[in-house]
């Protein structure tokens, strides 16, 4: 360990909870901008319906337990929750497709475990799974990104809270993902011949059309968190670096059973969103840095597996809860060496 | 293994209260969850295991308690095994006959009843020790607060899984149940984790909740009711300077 000289002043301002929920939130923006840029207002009802339902939930369940509500709401965690709920569902989904999301996060996920700092399981992560298996027709439904529209316009306010209002959706509205167009559209073809066929990839810069601007953005706002020391590098760029290594390792050269390239893999679908703002949540993810690199490299490959060999087009949720699994076991035999002793002690060992 | 072992045979009340609430297999002793979370899905599963279950309990806690001076210590486990597979097997054959599609449904968890911990837990820890009439009722009681939770449970998934309550009744009770079926929330509605594996898991998890919740108040109630009797007396200072 290094002691850096640093001269005064030595007071500064601790950071707490609400001071690092704020900081989530402000890096949230450019992704939530993106998104309203390329899907239209569905993301900003999104965050209407999930912030009021999660504020809700939380204050009811925090008085049911008899404590107090106005401290345990001004940490901003639900609102967090939400928010980060409100980017990984679908636009125009219909109303009560979120409410159950965000009211199973909370109320489940969250406040069944004890509150913010007890729940082993990411609560934005279990509302969406919830949703995921329970709906997998709304679930599937994304609108199709901005420069692929004819009219290159996403609908107005008006049509898009009506669609939301009565669950119907808006008519030609909705279209694959990369991941899921890939999954499911590649088979039989070259890799290149497909891409070229498809408007989706053959117009896009880097992986999908719309997706690679909003991974984009997430990726920015997860940098500002990264400067600020709201979190270490350590979770994100294993994660990164392992899902990257998958995709290189088992990339083929673009056969007709391809796994998809590095880049589809690192700009499309939650990968940034799920390497900045999911998996480096402190209370649900491993504590140590070692552990943290371990945790994060396990989820990266479990993204890969599942995207490649699973049902579902994208794995970051399932990929995130079953790192949350193994955060316990992975801090326990990764616990660091505590000041004066020789060795690191397990937890589970018995002191002398 | 004889009566020696028993002090004193315990009440039918409190046999009673303790199958249907305060020692539940499902509940409290958390046994035979397997089958309780794989089949209860709809009320018609929940009561087709439920029933084939409690008549395998009430059976084997019989036969148990009739040959328990014959049995020594060494071979119980495999004699009671023994008798409660020959009850399962009898039950297998009675839904195979009576009821033929709910068998189907049920499939291997009928067989499985014999791996239910419930059962051979009652038959070593009761009825292998007391009277026929006591194992009789202790069987009957266990195996109606197991019922009692599979129904709950099969009702509570039933209804906001899949949208409806007593479907498929003809499947148990015959074709003048045909027509039971309720669909609350009308056609289309589903919301398939409730049906799925984690759904079982969240509902017993919260069913469990209400229970101990119960219990606490109830408890909460009960000291404050034998606080009330003792408010007028005085405390008595024992240390310090009295005045």
């Amino acid at each position: 360990m290094v002691f850096k000289p640093v001269s005064s002043p030595h007071r500064h301002g601790a950071l707490s909870t609400a001071r690092v929920m704020q900081w989530v939130l402000l890096a949230l923006i450019p992704g939530i901008a993106v998104l309203t840029w390329q899907f239209g207002w569905g993301t900003l009802i999104n965050i209407a319906i999930a912030t009021v339902t999660a504020l809700l939930c939380e204050a009811a369940a925090l008085s049911l337990r008899g404590r107090p509500v106005g401290f345990y709401l001004r940490d901003y965690s639900a609102a967090v929750t939400a928010l980060l709920l409100a980017v990984a569902l679908p636009p125009l989904a219909p109303w009560w497709l979120v409410v159950i999301a965000t009211a199973s996060a909370v109320l489940i996920a969250k406040q069944v475990y004890g509150g913010l700092g007890y729940n082993p399981f990411n609560p934005a992560m279990v509302g969406y799974v919830v949703v995921l298996i329970s709906f997998p027709l709304q679930m599937s439904s994304w609108p199709t990104p901005l420069g692929l529209l004819s009219d290159a316009s996403q609908p107005s306010l008006g049509p898009s809270l009506a669609a939301v209002a009565t669950g119907t959706g808006i008519d030609g509205w909705s279209g694959a993902t990369p991941l899921d167009l890939f999954k499911h559209g590649v088979n039989g073809q070259l890799v290149s011949d497909f891409v070229a066929a498809q408007p989706l990839f053959s117009q896009a810069l880097l992986a999908g059309l719309g997706w690679e601007w909003v991974n984009l953005a997430f990726l920015a706002g997860g940098v500002l968190l990264l400067a600020k020391g709201i979190f270490t590098w350590h979770a994100p760029v294993a994660m990164l670096g392992s899902l990257a290594l998958m995709a290189l390792l088992f990339w083929d050269g673009g056969s007709s059973h391809s796994g998809g390239s590095l880049l589809l893999h690192l700009f499309s679908g939650a990968t940034m969103l799920g390497a900045f703002f999911i998996i480096t949540d402190p209370v649900s993810s491993a504590v140590s840095t070692r552990g943290r690199l371990i945790y994060g490299a396990l989820i990266g490959v479990l993204i890969y597996l599942i995207r490649v060999w699973g049902n579902y087009p994208d794995g970051v949720a399932f990929a995130v809860l079953l790192g949350n699994f193994a955060a316990p076991f992975i801090d326990n035999y990764t616990l660091p060496r505590s000041y004066g002793h020789s060795r690191a002690r397990r937890a589970t060992e018995q002191s002398k | 293994m004889s009566d020696t072992t028993v002090k004193s045979a315990p009440a039918l009340g409190e046999i009673a209260s303790n199958g249907l609430w305060s020692n539940n297999p499902a509940l409290v002793q958390l046994l035979g969850l397997c089958p309780l979370l794989a089949v209860t899905s709809s009320v018609v599963n929940a009561l087709g295991l439920g029933l084939a279950t409690l008549l395998v309990l009430v059976g084997s806690n019989a036969m148990v308690s009739l040959i328990r001076h014959q049995i020594g210590d060494a071979v119980r486990l495999p004699a009671f095994v023994l008798i409660i597979a020959a009850f399962v097997t009898c039950t297998e054959l009675l839904m195979k006959a009576y009821a033929y599609e709910l068998y189907e449904i049920l499939g291997i968890f009928i067989p499985l009843i014999v791996t239910n911990c419930a059962i051979l837990g009652r038959a070593e820890a009761f009825a292998s020790k007391q009277p026929l009439g006591l194992a009789l009722w202790d069987g009957l009681m266990m195996g109606l607060g197991f019922l009692a939770v599979l129904l709950l449970l099969g009702a509570i998934r039933e209804l906001f899984g899949s949208g409806t309550l007593f479907a498929n009744m003809q499947l148990l009770l015959g074709s003048g149940a045909a027509d039971w079926g309720l669909a609350p929330f009308g056609t289309g509605y589903s919301f398939l984790v409730l049906i799925l594996p984690p759904g079982a898991f969240l509902v017993t998890g919260l069913l469990i909740a209400a229970k101990n919740a119960v219990d606490l108040r109830r408890d909460a109630q009960r000291k404050a009711r034998r606080e009330k009797a003792v408010k007028g007396a005085k405390r008595v200072r024992t240390t310090g300077h009295i005045a």
